[in-house]
């Protein structure tokens, strides 16, 4: 069984090769290629998965060494998987959603002509993103963490010809290695601590490490997760990245790649619990962002963008869960997964409604949609519904827990956490309730809507209408469909399927452990509050957005919303903050450098030549000018003999 | 030194010759130095070291005095106006000072100089001297020759190459070996030509006065005078006669002179002619009335 | 009179020799006042002779005039030849050393 971890990475990182060497012979099949390939480790994926179901909880826990990186001594880096229950989550969630992910693709980029590259670069990320999950050492999941990091910025960036593409992928690996510079740091740390970077040798050692070790490694982990999970302070990259194709957003930038942070502070949970500042530290970010992000996501009349908001946040719920330290552990990636199915079905059915709507992204520009999209209307409402937590769904179950669990965390801590969380999901619901009614209830607002009923809805002859061209809605074809309703059925039974009996909950708990915090207030109470909070948000947005028609132009808003459009005047910040000020230090330093480096190493030889100039004029040529001043250094002589003589 | 034989003071014949002379020699040091001609600081050093010979005399330095007046005055001074005579007169010879500051360095230092020395011989208080009375008592030149061939004998002999060396060396520098044959008139004229700068002769010297006027130069078309129709040598002691007015007045007088004798004249000038013929100056001042 | 009188003259003469030296730019003026110099020094060494009462000084002088007449004699053959090079006996016009 071991060997298949290899397998399960390989696939894909075969299939990248392949597709990225193969050259323009594999155009007409690549695409086909690749599902396979992503469908292989899926499928080796579920073989194992079945395997370790079979073996008593304690015993699941594989383990392949396949070679020694840097075998040096002392300093032993290895090239070896280990697949435990939450790689295992993992690595069906990845390859699950993946190979979703790529049928869906096969559909969405039916007219790009790069689309062989693109299902290269999606492979590439599957085998990435399984490095990182399967890896059994922190320089290993670094590679990982660097390959993904890699996978989307070739993904975003894919419409390399639209500058605001290559911008925002720029942008994403510039901040993501911020975090990478982290995530770096704390491996080094690990080294210098632990000697080690071994999971099974650091993390049951991690209490013999002082706390201000674990302190200083812990935050310099929680860096690298928000970097690579666009937590606040290093958040801006997101919403940028959804200039790349749309299954790219629901792979990358929703389901898997992101949550890369919660899975690294999850699995270094022994590091945090011997770090309380560390996991503070954590549940903060968790929190900011979790208000931030939603704040964000209702200004937002992307829908992509909307929806990136509603990553940021739901990611801020897992990372402020697992700040929870054991408590939140489980639910944390418990809502990941769960968010990983209704975020990636949002997205894709974001998707499938551009698609259908010529590439529009206003969703101003939207309205009346569910009649042209009954599939995406219906798998996007389940989405929907899964995400504002709409009881016995599995949005529901996942969130709920995490607020309980919140709220368990007890003190003043718990509850200002657990009231964060609560006013989270109020704006949760306001937002997707938004999103929801913009884009398939009210008017039609796209350009010169035509009647459904007057006008027939013709497909143009090549599928794909001209850029600029009326739109004019449709359903999308099959192979996007049938992934959407795949990812709505998760959305819906996940969470359900995760609960009862604590299944999820009897699953993990051998790998990262879990107990249960004595919540002030009941598990019924906060159902009752986080259900009354949806409530609330879907309420007030259906009174803003449902009951009055929506204008096609967005009105200027209030200075919140104005803020929130601009992502919270993250960019701002960031260029006040970081940008100008390096311009300012660069210029700073440029200035000292010609004036104060430059200028004395000028000025030392100005100086000496400025002498020597002058001193030149005494070397005139002149030999009278030379006999003055022999016939002077007689005299000063006669008047030295003459003095000591006196003195003498 | 016999403490006894020590005298303090000379006779007032030295003492009066020594003032009276001293002067003189002073006198002629600063006119060797201070004259512009070179001959005149020759002679003026001339006549120094004659005094300074007389010194030598009143001193008991027989030998030396003598020999300061054959070999310095005689041959020394000649041959540096024998190579005066070579070299001629050159703009060098200007009192006017070219470097900048030189003069007031030299001054400085050489006051300086002087006070320091004066001073130092002020401080040695010599009152009393010994004076030569045993030293020359078998004669100045005996009692030098027995120095010279006895202590001093080794460098009298290196004296003698020195002189030797010298006048191999003076032979060396001043013969120059002829080693391209000399240029015959057909090639300078060739050259002339080819180097374009003055094919012609050079123009012959302004002759508008009645004597030889060597130093006027000549009047070019434009009434502008060409200075390369005076002589180098005039032109560098700067006697080459200023020539804006003076021709000009010259031959008005020429003209005049002509119209006398032709009996169309005004008896002014007819009148003042014979008075005034001495030198060109008055004459146009006289014109110019 | 004391013969400390022809030191203060040879001091005189000698300082008024090194400012001709400095101050002239004909060589053979130059090489006059050099002379001039020398003689100085040379009334120096007679003078010091008499004060001590012994012949060494006359002999230094006497030295002093032979060396003299070698250094005329080549120094001399040397302004007559740079005159003969370069036309010119001044010995400002011999600068070529300088920079």
């Amino acid at each position: 069984m071991e060997n298949l971890i290899g397998v399960l990475v390989g696939a894909p990182l075969l299939g990248a090769l392949i597709l990225l060497v193969g050259g323009r012979a594999l155009d007409r099949l690549g695409h086909w290629l690749g599902i396979v390939f992503a469908t292989t480790s899926f499928a080796v994926g579920c073989v194992l998965f079945a395997d370790m179901v079979g073996k008593d909880a304690e015993e699941r826990a594989l383990h392949d060494h396949l070679f020694s990186w840097v075998p040096v001594e002392g300093f032993q880096a290895d090239v070896a998987f280990q697949l435990d229950q939450l790689s295992m989550t993992f690595v069906l969630l990845i390859t699950g959603v993946g190979t979703l992910i790529h049928f869906y693709s096969v559909g969405y980029m039916e007219h790009d002509e790069r689309r062989r590259r693109f299902f290269g670069y999606l492979n590439l990320f599957l085998a990435a993103m399984l490095v990182l999950v399967l890896a059994d050492n922190y320089l290993l999941l670094y590679v990982g963490w660097e390959g993904v990091g890699l996978a989307s910025y070739l993904l975003i960036g894919f419409w390399q010809h639209k500058p605001s593409a290559a911008t925002a992928a720029k942008k994403a690996f510039l901040v993501n290695r911020v975090g990478d510079v982290g995530l770096s740091i704390a491996i080094m740390l690990m080294f210098t601590t632990f000697g080690t970077f071994a999971f099974s040798e650091v993390l049951p050692d991690a209490g013999s490490a002082s706390e201000g070790q674990l302190t200083a490694i812990g935050l310099m982990l929680l860096l690298a997760a928000c970097g690579k999970s666009a937590q606040v302070p290093l958040q801006s990259w997101l919403g940028d990245a959804m200039e790349g194709p749309t299954p790219v957003s629901a792979l990358i930038h929703a389901a898997t790649m992101v949550t890369a942070g919660v899975y690294l502070i999850t699995r270094s949970g022994e590091i945090f619990n011997g770090a309380p500042a560390a996991q503070t530290a954590v549940v903060t970010v968790g929190a900011v962002t979790l208000v931030f992000g939603a704040i964000v996501g209702c200004a937002k009349d992307d829908i992509k963008k909307a929806l990136a908001g509603s990553t940021m946040s739901q990611i801020g719920y897992m990372i402020m869960a697992a700040g929870l330290g054991p408590i939140g552990y489980v639910f944390a990636i418990m809502h990941l997964v769960t968010h990983g199915f209704f975020k990636a079905g949002l997205f894709l059915g974001a998707g499938s409604v551009m698609h259908g709507m010529n590439d529009e992204v206003d969703m101003r520009k939207y309205g009346g949609l569910r009649k042209y999209m009954p599939i995406t209307f219906v798998t996007f409402g389940l989405g929907y519904l899964a995400i504002i937590g709409f009881p016995g769904l599995s949005g529901f179950f996942s969130k709920d827990k995490i607020i309980e669990a919140a709220f368990a965390k007890g003190g003043t801590e718990g509850w200002i956490l657990g009231s964060v969380a609560l006013l989270g999901a109020a704006i949760t619901a306001f937002y997707m309730t938004r999103v929801m009614l913009l884009t398939f209830f009210g008017e039609k607002r796209w350009a010169g809507a035509p009647d459904p009923q007057t006008t027939p809805d013709v497909e143009p002859a090549d599928g794909h209408p001209a850029v600029g061209a009326a739109p004019h809605p449709h359903e999308s074809p099959l192979s996007m469909t049938v992934p959407m309703i795949l990812l709505a059925f998760g959305s819906v039974f996940a969470g359900l399927l995760f609960t009862v009996n604590d299944t999820f909950l009897n699953w993990l708990e051998p790998v990262t452990h879990h107990e249960h915090g004595d919540s002030p207030i009941s598990a019924g109470v906060v159902t009752g509050c986080t259900v009354t909070a949806m409530v609330v948000g879907v309420t007030i947005a259906w009174l803003m957005y449902g009951r009055s028609p929506v204008p096609a132009v967005a009105p200027r808003g209030s200075l919140l919303t104005r803020a929130a459009r601009r992502d919270l005047l993250q960019d701002d910040f960031n260029h006040v903050a970081f940008v100008q000020t390096g311009s300012y230090l660069t210029r700073g330093l440029v200035y000292l450098d010609h004036k104060v480096v430059d200028g004395m190493a000028n000025g030392t030889a100005a100086f000496i030549g400025g002498v020597s100039s002058r001193m030149r004029r005494l070397q005139n040529g002149y030999a009278r000018s030379y006999a003055v001043s022999m016939f002077g250094g007689t005299a000063v002589l006669v008047a030295a003999t003459l003095l000591m003589r006196a003195v003498a | 030194m016999n403490v006894l034989a020590a005298t303090t003071s000379t006779s007032t014949g030295e003492a009066v010759q020594f003032w009276v002379l001293g002067t003189i020699a002073l006198v002629g040091a600063l006119c060797t130095v201070m004259m512009k001609k070179a001959v005149h600081s020759a002679l003026s050093l001339a006549g120094t070291m004659i005094i300074l010979a007389v010194f030598y005399l009143s001193q008991g330095a027989y030998f030396l005095g003598i020999v300061q007046i054959v070999v310095y005055t005689g041959a020394i001074m000649m041959l540096f106006l024998f190579v005066l005579m070579l070299v001629g007169v050159t703009s060098a010879d200007s009192l006017k000072e070219t470097l900048k500051g030189q003069r007031w360095l030299a001054a400085t230092c050489g006051l300086g100089f002087g006070i320091l020395l004066i001073a130092g011989i002020g401080n040695a208080s010599i009152d009393s001297y010994a004076g030569l009375g045993k030293a020359n008592a078998d004669g100045n030149v005996e009692a030098l020759a027995a120095l010279i061939f006895n202590r001093y004998v080794w460098a009298f002999e290196l004296t003698g190459a020195l002189l030797i060396t010298a006048a191999v060396g003076a032979m060396v520098l001043t013969h120059r070996e002829r080693i391209t044959k000399p240029e015959t008139q057909r090639e300078l004229s060739q050259r002339r030509v080819r180097e374009g700068k003055q094919v012609t002769p050079l123009p012959a010297p302004g002759v508008y006065a009645r004597h030889n006027a060597n130093d006027i130069p000549a009047l070019l078309p434009d009434g502008s005078i060409a200075e390369v129709s005076v002589n180098k040598t005039l032109r560098a002691r700067g006697q080459m006669r200023d020539v804006s007015n003076e021709p000009m007045s010259n031959v008005a007088e020429l003209e005049g002179q002509a119209e006398s004798w032709l009996g169309r004249v005004t008896p002014k000038r007819v009148v003042r002619q014979p008075e005034e013929n001495g030198s060109p100056e008055s004459e146009s001042e006289g014109a110019a009335k | 009179m004391n013969p400390v009188n022809y030191l203060y003259l040879s001091a005189l003469l000698f300082t008024i020799g090194a400012a001709g030296v400095l101050v002239r730019r004909n060589a053979i003026i130059v090489f006059m006042c050099v002379e001039l110099m020398l003689n100085a020094c040379n009334l120096a060494f007679v003078t010091f002779s008499r004060i001590h009462g012994n012949l060494d000084g006359q002999i230094i002088a006497f030295f002093t005039m032979v060396v003299a007449a070698a250094e005329v004699v080549v120094g001399l053959a040397i302004i007559l030849m740079i005159f003969r090079v370069r036309h010119s006996a001044s010995v400002d016009d011999a600068n070529l050393m300088k920079l």
